[in-house]
């Protein structure tokens, strides 16, 4: 792979994922920009959590690259690889925050691990990222204490601490309320417009995806390839590929056109016992 | 039977089979519901298909007798269904009410899928020996993985560059080294006893009652003291490192260290092991002690004195005999604290693979320990200790 080819951020090229003998996704080459939203969509099963595992360096790839400002970061040795891991936040899907902690000593940990900022420092900076996420004053709360939903937003938290280059989202409305998930959409948009993070979200969520996605890949389980990439209201528009298109419209293209075409009424499945 | 027209085949009330020139007409009546007795199969629509003449055409329902229905109605069409997909007979949802009708468009919407397998097949031995060898393999690698990540954090830590926090090393050692003392006083004053009732039964006899005092100190010291807190803290501490660590790996708390460019090695792994390290041998130097004053009950209930036993023990139990048990305790805790945190650590992504990931940190742990204390025995009868 040529050098000049990898002026983006992010750069997957030719990125296959496999578990065992089992492929997952097969040749997938696509760039991220600075300062970019971008989505990782696609039905449940179509390898979204593992690209993005893949992307972290969770997982190791079955064949291809992944570059971040043209390092390789596949092949990259641990000291270098630490260093560009640094640069990243990855909030996880059930939040992932260390039981053992509190949320203050949750966030504070990068900060503690990787500055030399003073005690006072860390707690102002733990206060702000808290606030930032709705959750200030629950700084000594364990994590089991607290819900689900404020456990995601706690881990946005601490992705957040060392004010990272690229942060990761692992499905981040998923569990959460309608309102929650707005207000979460709204802060990935105000961090990418603010600091200039660039921003990759895993997710299945509609709205999410329309309101907050510069760019989109659609992963597509049948073909195990990539079927689509560009913004997601084109793709929509003009995309060839029959299952992002039902994907994106939330398969009512496929309900109309497969199931009752003299009536169009989508079925619905009628409860237990009743008279014919 | 009739090329055209056939007469009924009757399964009963409740379904009714005819034919109408080359439509199967299935008639229904009564109550479909899981709860009736003895309902008609769909087998008896295979049986008039194949046997009671030319392949129909279409098939036809009519279920205007049905007084009330359940899955029961619906299982029995959507096999019919399945028939006339075999047969490539036609079959008429319009013929159906609209409850039925909407469920089975419902269940026949996305086709039956036949190309998925689950990932476990059945096979032969061969390939199921060829499996177990691969698994046999993979596992020795991982071990050895695992050890020399071990070492190698052990390294940096006498070098002073290993990141963990030594709040962790405290709390653990909390865990693992106080709270663990009531059980461990219980158990080792309780084989300190068992072991004096063992001597009396052979000594007594001769008239060495005395030689009871040798016995538990020697026991307890070389073998039992170490081996008993091994054991327990196996269950005990071993069970906890694994379950802790396997939960923190399905809830991606160890992924989410190693995003941060930490190693889980140094930061779970390492604490857990230094705390054990150092507080095992001091939990079997208790537990000497515990099991020496549990035989000294019992004597003293047998008519030794007090002084006796203590001189007799203090002449049996020198410093060699003590120290062997005290070095065995050193492995033990290493042994113990890493077959825990393996298991944690290379524990699967399901509460199931969290309870298996305790288990085999127990049982793994508890076996490393004996053979490690053979070995033990062989080395220290060549040094002669």
């Amino acid at each position: 792979m040529p050098e000049n080819d990898l002026a983006a951020q992010i750069s997957v090229r030719n990125l296959t994922m496999a578990y065992g003998d089992f492929v997952v996704m097969r040749d997938l080459t696509f760039d991220i920009a600075r300062g970019e939203v971008f989505v990782i969509m696609g039905g449940s099963g179509s390898g979204k959590s593992t690209l993005m595992r893949h992307m972290i360096g969770l997982l190791k790839p079955a064949a291809g690259r992944v570059y971040y400002d043209e390092v390789d970061f596949t092949e990259a040795d641990e000291e270098q690889r630490n260093q560009m891991l640094r640069k990243f936040g990855v909030m996880f899907q059930g939040g992932a925050l260390w039981s053992s902690m509190t949320l203050e000593e949750n966030v504070a940990f990068p900060l503690v691990e990787f500055t030399e900022l003073s005690k006072a420092d860390i707690r102002e900076t733990v206060a702000l990222k808290l606030a930032l996420v709705g959750l200030r004053g629950f700084e000594e709360f364990y994590p089991a204490q607290i819900s689900g939903g404020m456990c995601k937003r706690a881990s946005l938290a601490r992705a957040m601490a060392l004010d990272p280059e690229i942060l990761f989202f692992d499905e981040p409305s998923a569990g959460l309320d309608p309102v929650s998930a707005r207000r979460l959409d709204e802060l990935i948009l105000e961090l990418r417009d603010s600091l200039g993070t660039t921003v990759v979200v895993v997710t299945h969520e509609l709205a999410s995806i329309f309101a907050i996605a510069d760019r989109a890949i659609f992963l597509d389980a049948t073909t195990r390839a990539m079927g689509g990439l560009g913004d997601p209201k084109s793709l929509r528009e003009r995309t060839g590929n029959e299952n992002l298109r039902l994907f994106l419209n939330r398969g009512m293209v496929g309900l109309q056109l497969s199931h009752d075409p003299a009536t169009g009424a989508p079925f619905v499945a009628a409860p237990g016992r009743r008279k014919p | 039977m009739g090329k055209n027209s056939s007469p009924p085949a009757d399964t009963g009330d409740a379904l009714t089979i005819t034919r109408e020139g080359s439509v199967l007409c299935v008639r229904l009546r009564g109550p479909w519901t899981l709860s009736t007795g003895s309902r008609p199969h769909s087998a008896a629509v295979r049986v008039e298909m194949a046997q009671g003449g030319p392949l129909p055409s279409l098939m036809r329902f009519d279920l205007a007798g049905i007084t009330e229905y359940d899955s029961a109605l619906i299982s029995f069409l959507l096999h019919c269904h399945d028939i006339c997909l075999a047969t490539k007979t036609a079959f008429d949802f319009e013929s159906l009410p609209l409850g039925p009708r909407q469920l089975l468009r419902l269940a026949t919407a996305v086709p039956h899928a036949e190309d998925v397998q689950p990932r476990v097949e059945r096979q032969n031995l061969f390939a199921r020996i060829g499996i177990l060898a691969e698994i046999a393999v993979v596992g020795t690698v991982e071990i050895f993985e695992f050890l020399g990540d071990c070492t190698t954090a052990f390294w940096r830590f006498f070098m002073g560059r290993a990141r963990f926090r030594w709040s962790d090393v405290w709390l653990e050692i909390q865990h693992c080294g106080a709270d663990a003392l009531p059980i461990v006083t219980l158990i080792a004053f309780l084989m300190g006893l068992i072991l004096a009732y063992v001597g009396a039964v052979t000594l007594r006899p001769y008239g060495g009652l005395i030689f009871i005092a040798n016995l538990v100190g020697l026991a307890m010291v070389r073998e039992m003291g170490a081996m008993m807190t091994g054991v327990l803290m196996s269950g005990r501490t071993g069970a906890s490192f694994a379950a802790e660590l396997g939960t923190m790996k399905v809830s991606e708390e160890i992924a989410a260290l190693r995003t941060m460019g930490l190693s889980p090695i140094e930061y779970l792994v390492l604490p857990r092991m230094i705390a054990l390290f150092v507080m095992f041998p001091l939990l079997t130097l208790y537990a000497n002690f515990v099991g020496m004053f549990g035989g000294m009950v019992v004597a003293l209930s047998m008519g030794l004195s007090y002084s006796q036993y203590i001189h007799q023990i203090t002449g049996a139990v020198d410093l060699t005999n003590f120290s062997v048990g005290i070095i065995k305790s050193f492995f033990f805790g290493l042994i113990v604290a890493a077959t825990g945190c393996f298991r944690g650590m290379e524990c699967g992504n399901s509460s199931a693979a969290v309870g298996l990931a305790t288990t085999r940190a127990v049982v793994s742990g508890i076996t490393c320990l004996v053979v490690a204390d053979a070995i033990f025995a062989v080395i220290f009868n060549t040094l002669k200790m």
